[in-house]
C-alpha cells in the first residue's frame, strides 16, 4: 500500500479493522494463544518421533529380552536376559572393547584436530575466509559417504598414492614399521586398524568442528585478555579458559564422533581387517545369522555406553558453561 | 622520581590509522590518572599499550623505569579492569578473583583467603560462591575491581569502568574509586570520554584527540585554562570565541574560551556588553542552560535556578568578567 499524503491524518482509526475471513480470524486466534500455534506445529514432528522412531526403538529393545531357539532358530518370545549373557562371551565382549577403543581414539583425535581448526575459523576468519572455512568443513558432507570410504581405500591400499608418496620421500621404513606393529598394523593400511582410524577421524571430523566452532565463538575475546592480564601464560590460559570454555562444544562435537562410530558398520567393513566392530556384529546377526534377539541387545549397548558417558560429562561439568 | 608509566613518542598505527601518534607522556607514581577523549582518540589504546596487549609501531614505554616493549602482558606487574568487566563465566565470585593468585601458583587456601580479603575491599564480602550472572552490573564491577587488586599491581589500568553502570551507581563508584585508590596509593590510570568523571575524579588529565595529547594538567588547568580550542570545547562545553570577537573585547586576536558560568544575561536592551537573543533554554535543576545567538555567534549561558529568564526570542545583554575571558595557546 503506499502512503496516501492526501489523507488527512485526523480520520485514521486509531483501532484497525480485522482482515476478515478466516484468516484473519486465525491470526487473532492464534495471537491471542501462542500455545495453540505452538501446539499445531509441534504436534507433526512429535508424533512421528514418538510412534515411528521412538516406538520402533522400543520395539527393538522388547526384542534384546527375547532369545533365540538354537535348534528352530526361532525366536522364542519370552523374557529373559539370557541374550545379555551371550553379550559377555568372550568374543563379544571383544567386539564391544575393539568398538569403544576405537570409538574413544577417533573422539580424542578429531577433538585434538578439530580445536586449531575451529579456534582458528572463530577467532580469526572473517568475510571471505569465514566462507571457505564453512566451504571446506561442510564440502566433504555433500558427497556420497560410500564415494569418500573407497576414494580413501584406493588411497591407503598397497599400491595407493599414500605409498607411492612415502616412497618418493624415502619414508617407506616409516609405514612399514607401523604396519609390521601389532593390532594397529597389518598387510597395508587400507586392512588394518590404522586404516580404519584414520577413515572415522575424517568422515567425522566436520560433526566435531562445527559445535567447537560454535562454542568458541560465543566466547568473548577480552576473557582471554583478561587471562593475560591477570599473570596467566598462553598455556595457562588455554587450559582454564578456553578449553573449559569449548567443552560444551567439545562434549557435544564428541557425542557425535563417538556414537556415529559406534554404530558405523560399513567403514570397519570396507576397511579394516575382519575382526568385527559393534556394528558390523549387528548387522551379521539380524542378518545372514537371523539372531534379532543378540543384535538388539548389540544395540543396546551404545546406548548405554552414551548414556554413561554423558552422565560422567555432565559431572565433570562440561555444561556448566552453557 | 622514576615515573609510573613514561611514554616517548609513542606511536600505534593500524595500516594507514594512527590510533597513537607521537605521544609523551609520563605518569606520577601514586596518582589518579584520568585519559579523555572521544571515541576513536586514542585513549583506550594508550591504555592497552601500558596492558600490553598492542605494542607500538614506534617510540618506547617504561614501567617504573623498565622497558615494557615486547614484554607480554601476563610479565607485567599491571592489571586492567575491563569495560564489561571479563569476568570468567565458569569460575565463581571467588575463583574469579583468585584467578592471578591461582596461575602464580599460590596454594588454594592462601588465594581464596586473599580473595576474600579483596571482596571485603571492594564491599561485597560472602559474595564468593556466586556465579558472575548472578551479579549485577555494579556488583560485577567491583568483582573485576577486586579480581585486579588481589594482584597488588604496580599500575591499576581502568577502561570506561562506570560506563555501563546508571547515574546514581556511577557516582557512588566514583568516590569509591578515589577513596579506594586514596588509601591503596596504586597507581591508576583511568580511561574515559565523560569529561565531568575525568575532572572529579583524576589528579591530572590528559585529553586526547586524533591519537595526540591535546593537553595534560590538573583538572582545573583543563578547565580553567584549556590551550586549545578542542578541549575548552570538548572538557564542559566553554563557548569558543573566535580571534575577531576576541580582539573587540580583549584587545588581541587570538582564540578564547569563555565558560557558560562566566556570562551574566542581563535584560537592558542598550549599555556596555554583547547584544544577543535568547534561542532557548534548558531546564538542568540546579542551574538553566541558555542558547544565546550574538550575532550569528553562538553563546550557551549556565544561570543559577530561580533566576528570572527573558523570555525565548527576546534580547538580552551578555557581559562578563575580562578575566574570564581565557585566551588560549592556538594558533590564530
Amino acid at each position: 500500500m503506499s502512503f496516501d499524503a492526501t489523507m488527512p491524518r485526523a480520520t485514521a482509526p486509531a483501532i484497525l479493522p480485522g482482515s476478515g475471513g478466516m484468516r484473519g480470524a486465525l491470526s487473532d486466534l492464534f495471537w491471542r494463544r501462542p500455545k495453540v500455534l505452538l501446539l499445531l506445529t509441534l504436534l507433526p514432528p512429535v508424533l512421528w518421533l514418538g510412534i515411528v522412531y521412538i516406538g520402533s526403538l522400543f520395539a527393538l529393545l522388547a526384542q534384546s529380552f527375547f532369545s533365540i531357539d538354537e535348534f528352530s532358530g526361532l525366536i522364542n518370545r519370552q523374557f529373559t536376559l539370557r541374550t545379555y549373557g551371550d553379550l559377555l562371551q568372550a568374543a563379544n565382549l571383544d567386539i564391544i572393547l575393539r568398538t569403544v577403543t576405537m570409538a574413544a581414539l577417533v573422539t580424542l583425535a578429531s577433538a585434538v584436530v578439530a580445536f586449531p581448526i575451529a579456534y582458528y575459523a572463530a577467532r580469526y576468519a572473517r568475510g571471505r575466509w569465514k566462507a571457505l572455512f564453512y566451504l571446506g568443513v561442510m564440502l566433504p558432507l555433500w558427497s556420497s559417504y560410500l564415494v569418500k570410504i573407497y576414494a580413501w581405500k584406493l588411497i591407503l591400499a598397497k599400491e595407493g598414492i599414500l605409498t607411492w608418496l612415502l616412497a618418493k620421500l624415502h619414508l617407506l621404513w616409516l609405514l612399514d614399521a607401523w604396519l609390521s606393529l601389532p593390532v594397529v598394523g597389518g598387510n597395508s593400511l587400507s586392512v588394518s586398524f590404522t586404516g580404519t582410524f584414520i577413515v572415522f577421524v575424517y568422515v567425522w571430523l566436520p560433526f566435531m568442528i562445527l559445535p567447537v566452532q560454535a562454542a568458541l565463538e560465543r566466547v568473548p575475546g577480552n576473557l582471554v585478555e583478561a587471562s593475560s592480564d591477570l599473570g596467566a601464560s598462553p598455556g595457562q590460559t588455554f587450559r582454564n579458559v578456553l578449553f573449559p570454555l569449548a567443552l560444551p562444544g567439545i562434549v557435544a562435537g564428541s557425542i557425535f564422533t563417538f556414537s556415529l562410530t559406534l554404530g558405523d558398520y560399513i567403514i570397519p567393513q570396507i576397511i579394516g581387517t575382519s575382526r568385527l566392530f559393534i556394528g558390523q556384529a549387528v548387522y551379521s546377526q539380524q542378518g545372514t545369522a537371523g539372531n534379532v534377539p543378540l543384535a538388539a541387545a548389540f544395540t543396546v549397548v551404545p546406548i548405554v555406553i552414551m548414556g554413561f558417558y554423558l552422565w560422567g560429562a555432565k559431572r565433570m561439568g562440561a555444561f556448566d558453561a552453557l | 622520581m622514576t615515573p609510573a608509566v613514561s611514554f616517548q613518542k609513542v606511536s600505534r598505527h593500524f595500516g594507514s590509522i594512527r590510533a597513537v601518534d607521537a605521544v609523551d607522556l609520563d605518569i606520577v607514581p601514586g596518582e589518579f590518572f584520568a585519559m579523555l577523549g572521544p571515541s576513536g582518540s586514542g585513549k583506550t589504546t594508550c591504555l592497552r599499550l601500558i596492558a600490553g596487549f598492542e605494542q607500538p609501531t614506534a617510540g618506547s614505554i617504561a614501567i617504573f623505569g623498565e622497558r615494557a616493549e615486547g614484554v607480554p602482558p601476563y610479565r607485567r606487574n599491571v592489571n586492567t579492569v575491563f569495560q564489561d568487566y571479563a569476568l570468567f563465566p565458569h569460575l565463581n565470585v571467588l575463583d574469579n578473583v583468585a584467578y592471578g593468585l591461582m596461575v602464580k601458583r599460590v596454594g588454594k587456601a592462601e588465594r581464596h583467603k586473599a580473595a576474600e580479603e579483596a571482596l571485603s575491599l571492594v564491599r561485597l564480602p560472602g559474595y564468593g560462591a556466586r556465579r558472575p550472572g548472578q551479579l549485577s552490573g555494579g556488583q560485577r564491577q567491583r568483582v573485576a575491581l577486586a579480581r585486579a587488586l588481589v594482584n597488588q599491581p604496580k599500575v591499576l589500568l581502568l577502561d570506561e569502568p562506570l560506563g555501563a553502570l546508571d547515574l546514581k551507581l556511577r557516582e557512588n563508584m566514583q568516590e569509591e574509586l578515589k577513596s579506594l585508590q586514596k588509601a591503596l596509593g596504586i597507581t591508576f590510570v583511568f580511561v574515559t570520554h565523560d569529561q565531568g568523571e575525568a575532572l572529579s575524579m583524576a589528579d591530572r588529565v590528559a585529553v586526547f584527540n586524533d591519537g595526540r595529547i591535546m593537553q595534560i594538567g590538573t583538572p582545573e588547568d583543563i578547565y580553567q585554562r584549556p590551550s586549545t580550542r578542542f578541549v575548552a570545547d570538548f572538557v564542559g562545553s566553554s563557548n569558543v570565541l573566535p580571534p575577531d570577537f576576541v580582539q573587540r573585547h580583549a584587545g588581541q586576536r587570538r582564540w578564547a574560551s569563555l565558560r557558560p558560568e562566566a556570562i551574566r544575561v542581563g535584560r537592558a536592551a542598550n549599555g556596555e556588553g554583547v547584544a544577543a537573543r535568547l534561542v532557548s533554554s534548558n531546564y538542568l535543576g540546579a542551574t538553566t542552560r541558555l542558547a544565546l545567538d550574538a550575532d550569528g555567534l553562538k553563546l550557551h549561558a549556565v544561570v543559577p535556578a530561580g533566576a528570572a529568564l527573558p523570555a525565548e526570542g527576546e534580547a538580552v545583554l551578555l557581559t562578563f568578567n575580562r578575566e574570564h575571558l581565557h585566551l588560549m595557546d592556538e594558533a590564530v
